[in-house]
């Protein structure tokens, strides 16, 4: 579903041209779910903004259900089978629009018909009963507005989901909530996730393989079952693991 | 027995609202002496309300109200501002979340610390400077003097926090509190920090009321725990029998951690039950129980 070969991103114009991603290659399978970990600013985020192609300064190769994507052109198409979830549900939805205005121009801009039953719909999909539909993000909680962020991302139908610490602001009564929603909606729509995420244990929970990067560079490739067998192999990955065992 | 270092009886902290009076601490008791406590629950519960009506920093219309709340003996309940700034800082001191938000942006690292330190000791400028240093290299940084020239934005995460934690604790302390120190950090400086905090809580024989909405981390770190829960604690535990808590609610937030040592299928969700705002008479005394031997 998404194959990334050789890729560096960058920011800046040479001479001031920093590269955050250098090099890195991965594949996800349809249907995958793939973790991402590392220490801040190891490129995670970045990595997903370039696939999700909201930064054109790459080199290398992101191919996207077997059609590469191309730095220079943005298409609807694409922008149907890709969609991101940010990590702060305070900032990523607008604080004067209602669930209803967020939902219904995501489905206008996609040019999709039936907005009303599609609007019910995705709220039932995200376990928001049909009284939050004309709510605004200050009438809701973290966890709330992070399901209205979820249902936005699924109103394009999307099949691959970049996923940005979707749970790192969250309690953990209601990260368990949301990573349960996560899970049920890859399994009822077949979706395929790249998911990134500080804390091992939601890796090892969610993903069924991962890459562990440190400055811009993927260390290890792993299985979930290698990280709880303690079979990582490069150093920082053991080091990773030791910290969130408390060792 | 010695006195504690804390006491708190019966702490309210209330805010006009609406719809209404909202009690975002409802009646919390418990004694510090020299231990690490934490406090943790979810966000809302009023975890940091606690450390701030303990600090006299929560702002009207917000009101604190206390049976007792005394530092050494001492009432420190709504005393004047210019005596609590004295308390501030001189015998209790806080570390917050990030230490971005903390630290003064435009003065440099040193300058902070010595203007703190001078604030309480009355040193001069060169002792200020001499203490400045050594509290540097307590935290272990390496290379104090270049240091002490930097602005905050030029350092990391950890060591913006770690040099927090030196300037809090410069003028000699008896209690910290310590906010959500490490919520901010990555996973893997964490524990630096964490030990750093530690060690000197621990030389100095400091009382620490650690904050925090991890539980994981809080049955590692500390030796006794208040679980709060709408503004009341529901359960005390001694720290490394967490993962025996009795309390339906702590248990629930146990239950809902994805575990690296223990995969599970489905998460548990918590199911939350209305008695638990309620207090529960059999509890009364334990929230005020001091750890053995004090
Ligand atoms: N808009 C930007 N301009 C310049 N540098 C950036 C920008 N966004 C991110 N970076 C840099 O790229 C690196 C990787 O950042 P990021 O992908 O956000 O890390 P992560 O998500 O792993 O914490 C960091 O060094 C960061 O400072
Ligand atoms: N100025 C205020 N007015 C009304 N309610 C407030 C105010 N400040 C905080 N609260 C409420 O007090 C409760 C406790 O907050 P807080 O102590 O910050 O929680 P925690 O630190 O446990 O996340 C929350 O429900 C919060 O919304
Ligand atoms: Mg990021
Ligand atoms: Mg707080």
């Amino acid at each position: 579903m998404l194959r990334v070969e050789d890729l560096t991103i960058w920011f800046g114009q040479p001479p001031d041209r920093i590269d955050a991603v250098r090099g890195v290659g991965f594949d996800i399978a349809a249907g995958e779910s793939f973790g991402l970990v590392g220490e801040s600013g190891s490129g995670k985020s970045t990595i997903l903004r370039a696939v999700a192609g909201l930064n054109p300064n790459w080199s290398g190769r992101i191919e996207v259900d077997g059609r590469p994507l191309r730095a220079d052109r943005r298409d609807r198409a694409f922008f149907k089978t890709v969609q991101m979830v940010f990590q702060d549900p305070y900032a990523s939805l607008h604080p004067r629009h209602s669930v209803d205005a967020v939902l219904g121009e995501t489905l206008r801009l996609q040019g999709m018909d039936r907005i009303d039953s599609r609007i019910q719909k995705l709220l039932d999909d995200v376990g928001l009963g049909r009284g939050f539909r004309f709510r605004y993000p200050h009438q809701l909680s973290g966890g709330q507005r992070q399901r209205v962020a979820i249902a936005r991302a699924l109103a394009a139908e999307p099949r691959l989901l970049l996923l940005d610490e979707p749970t790192s602001a969250l309690d953990v009564s209601v990260q368990a909530e949301i990573l349960n929603l996560l899970a049920d909606l890859r399994a009822e729509h077949g979706l395929t996730y790249l998911l990134v995420s500080h804390d091992l244990a939601v890796i090892a929970h969610m993903c069924d393989r991962l890459a562990v990067m440190q400055q811009g560079r993927i260390v290890e490739i792993l299985s979930a079952a290698q990280l709880r067998g303690d079979a990582a192999e490069a150093p920082y990955s053991r080091h990773l693991i030791a910290a969130s065992l408390g060792r | 027995m010695t006195a504690p270092l804390l006491s708190v009886r019966d702490l309210r902290v209330t805010f006009p609202t609406r719809q209404g009076e909202f009690q975002a601490v409802r009646g919390l008791s418990f004694d510090l002496g020299r231990e690490r406590l934490a406090i943790v629950g979810e966000s809302g519960s009023g975890k940091s309300m606690t450390g701030r009506a303990i600090l006299g920093l929560v702002r009207p219309p917000g009101r604190v109200e206390a049976a007792a709340l005394t530092l050494q003996g001492r009432s420190i309940l709504n005393l004047p501002e210019r005596q609590m700034r004295a308390i501030r800082g001189g015998q209790i001191s806080m570390v917050m979340q990030d230490p971005k938000f903390s630290l003064n942006p435009v003065m440099t690292v040193g300058q902070q610390i010595i203007e703190a330190y001078r604030l309480h000791a009355r040193a001069p400028r060169g002792e200020a400077r001499a203490k400045a240093l050594e509290m540097l290299r307590a935290v272990q940084i390496r290379e104090p003097e270049r240091v002490m020239d930097t602005y905050p934005h030029e350092v990391s995460g950890g060591m913006g926090q770690r040099i927090m934690i030196a300037m809090m604790l410069a003028p000699g302390p008896q209690i910290l509190i310590a906010d959500e120190p490490t919520s901010a950090l990555d996973v893997s400086v964490r524990g630096e920090v964490l030990s750093i905090m530690d060690n000197l809580v621990k030389d100095r024989g400091m009382g620490l009321i650690f904050i925090s909405h991890d539980l994981n981390l809080v049955s590692r770190f500390c030796d006794r725990v208040l679980i709060m829960y709408a503004g009341r604690v529901v359960e005390t535990l001694p720290a490394r029998e967490l993962h025996q808590a009795r309390h339906p609610y702590t248990r629930g937030l146990l239950n809902s951690l994805p575990r690296l040592d223990a995969p599970v299928d489905r998460l548990a969700v918590l199911q939350r039950d209305e008695a638990w705002r309620e207090p529960d008479p059999a509890a009364a005394r334990a929230d005020t129980d001091l750890p053995g031997g004090l």
